[in-house]
């Protein structure tokens, strides 16, 4: 019977088509939106994760998210490095500065001062020239897409654009600096292009304040437990200490509550799931009603109701896996094609479970209503012409 | 074969009973809103018997084959289908006895449109349980014997209403069951396929041990019954073998 259940889903082509179409909307608006909405929000810790060698960041305890600059003693390096369980404890100085180009424009860029020695914490992927040239005099490393972008200078003629080159000049703060390298980040959901310089060089180009650390970034000693190791560099700085998974969830809550993204995005998933669910729920449910003859017909020759739901779950069940298997492949393509774009887009495996769900809820609760009626179906009602 | 050498067999073979039914009443709705469908219904219907339920609109003949063929429960009174009681099974236990013991025949042929004839008619099989390609191939002979052996692979649309009926008909005995309940099978076919019809289900459904119990209205094919049962207002009122004594 499990087949005459299926044809009589694929026979009615209309309908099966309009519960195909509203499963598959279902499925392609909560995966691309969420997805969408994921990306973005592992764009929110771009900078933790191009500081791969970190275990643990030490910061001030008002920092809410990468981006939000708030200076330590430096004390607290020398504190964090006497910590059991420290392989080694590096500075890290983040702040926002102007930058004027050659032309004059300024561009606002977010300064990354790296330990001069170690350079802990550098650029994560050099693209052009080498990350040991930073320990050179008034050097910077530029990411290499702003290079192109918000860095590039009009010709002459203003008719055609000139990119950021290996050896041109910036000024900071009436500082001149050299353009040494260019690498490739990740791309960061804050908007300011990301400069790399030795920890040194950017406490030259700052404007002098009492307290310059942002960060101390640290790596574990391996075995080590990284919470019981934040415990200890609380306790021993009086700074806040994070492991880089905490830092992330640290930044991308603040993101999120203070934008409101994920309401928004969270209100086009809902939409997404509520418009897919209504017509594909409302098709099959017109489905099974017009069908309802039919059923009544089955129950009369001896159709079971368990039998009956099993038919019903079943046509549901398929609908919602073709439905699911084109909306999560429309939204992979999607996803490939906007690649290498400025747009975001993270496709984990718990996303995939998650819209899963989602048409499992779009295409039971139809399928369980539109069974109900069929259970109360008199088999009587065959007689009735 | 005239209808006189089709009914001969049947009237020497009324012997054994295969509906029983007695004191028969079924009541609808409650309160002000009571309907009484049957007041006390006492019938009998032998094998190879063909009996015909007839009366005006609203007189309970619908709600009588309801109760036989076990989709429906009456109130009061017995009514054993070849010694089974159905008011005294499980609803599981119904549904199964009424999967194998009874073939429907309806007015409108019910045929699953999306589905092709032989499908069709192998559905009672696949309900209880037989393999696909097995039914199959027993939906192809019963076709054969109802004449649609070119139309196995034809879905309802494309087929006239006489031969949906003759699949109806097919789909009705596949089983093999002992008792085959028709409502108004012919009242949706012209005069000539109505007679067809008629004259098929006397030559394949009697015989075997079969009873038939047929719902019309149609009184151009009150010569195909051996009995003709006239209800009125909920009970029989009349049982007669010749429609002239109607």
């Amino acid at each position: 019977m499990n087949r005459v259940a299926l044809q009589m889903l694929a026979g009615d082509r209309a309908k099966y088509l309009a519960i195909l179409f509203g499963l598959t909307c279902a499925a392609l608006l909560v995966t691309q939106e969420a997805a969408i909405f994921l990306g973005y929000m592992t764009r929110t810790y771009s900078f933790i994760d191009d500081t791969r060698a970190a275990d643990v960041w030490v910061m001030n305890p008002e920092m809410e998210f990468t981006d939000d600059a708030k200076r330590m003693p430096d004390t607290a390096l020398l504190r964090a490095r006497g910590v059991a369980g420290v392989e080694w404890a590096e500075p890290m100085y983040k702040g926002v500065l102007n930058i004027r180009m050659s032309n004059g424009h300024e561009q606002a860029c977010s300064i990354i001062g790296v330990d001069d020695a170690t350079l802990a914490g550098g650029p994560p992927q050099m693209v052009e020239g080498k990350a040991e040239d930073l320990r050179g005099d008034d050097s910077v490393i530029v990411d290499q897409a702003e290079a192109n972008t918000r860095f590039a200078r009009t010709s002459a003629d203003g008719k055609t654009k000139i990119p950021l080159k290996l050896g041109d000049t910036l000024e900071v703060n009436d500082h001149r600096v050299r353009v040494v390298g260019f690498c490739r980040i990740t791309r960061p959901f804050f908007w300011q292009p990301v400069v790399y310089s030795t920890y040194t060089e950017a406490l030259t180009l700052a404007p002098a304040q009492r307290r310059m650390l942002t960060f101390v970034v640290v790596k574990a000693k391996p075995g080590a437990d990284l919470n019981a190791l934040c415990a200890r560099l609380r306790d021993a700085t009086g700074q806040a200490a994070y492991t880089s998974h905490d830092f992330r969830k640290l930044t991308a809550i603040y993101v999120v509550k203070q934008t409101g993204i994920a309401i928004n995005f969270g209100i086009v998933v809902l939409l997404g799931l509520v418009i897919g669910t209504a017509i594909a729920g409302q098709t099959f449910y017109g489905f099974t009603l017009e069908n309802l003859k039919y059923f009544g017909m089955l129950k009369a020759m001896g159709a079971s109701d368990r039998r009956l739901l099993g038919m019903i779950l079943l046509q549901a069940v398929v609908a919602g896996m073709l439905g699911y298997g084109l909306g999560v492949g429309g939204a992979a393509v999607f996803g490939k094609l906007i690649n290498g774009t400025g747009l975001s887009f993270f496709l984990p495996w718990q996303l995939l479970v998650f819209s899963g769900g989602c048409v499992v809820i779009a295409c039971l609760v139809p399928a369980l209503l539109s069974a109900r009626k069929v259970q109360r179906l008199e088999p009587a009602v065959v007689f009735k012409g | 074969m005239t209808l006189a050498e089709l009914k001969t067999p049947i009237v020497r073979s009324h012997r054994e009973a295969a509906v029983r039914c007695r004191g028969l009443t079924k009541v609808y709705g409650s309160g002000a809103g009571t309907v009484t469908a049957l007041r006390g219904v006492d019938l009998d219907v032998h094998t190879d018997e063909l009996l015909m339920l007839v009366g005006p609109s609203g007189c309970g003949k619908t709600t009588l084959i309801s109760v036989i063929a076990g989709i429906l429960d009456q109130n009061e009174g017995e009514c054993h289908v070849f010694g089974d009681d159905f008011r005294h099974m499980t609803p599981t236990e119904k549904t199964r006895k009424r999967g194998e013991r009874i073939g429907f025949v309806f007015q409108a042929f019910n045929l699953l449109p999306t589905l092709t004839a032989a499908e069709n008619v192998a559905i009672p099989l696949l309900l209880n349980s037989v393999r696909r390609s097995e039914a199959i191939g027993r939906a192809r002979e019963m076709l054969a014997r109802v004449g649609l052996a070119d139309r196995t692979k034809s879905l309802p649309a494309q087929m006239s209403g006489g031969q949906q009926q003759r699949v109806a008909i097919a789909r009705a005995l596949i089983h093999g069951p002992k008792l085959i309940v028709c409502d108004e099978p012919t009242s949706a076919l012209d005069h000539e396929t109505g007679h067809k019809v008629m004259e098929l289900l006397r030559d394949v459904a009697l015989g075997e041990g079969r009873a038939l119990v047929i719902v019309t209205h149609d009184a151009r094919i009150f010569e195909f019954a051996d009995r003709i049962a006239r209800m009125d207002d909920g009970r029989i009122v009349k049982v007669v073998n010749d429609a002239s004594h109607l």
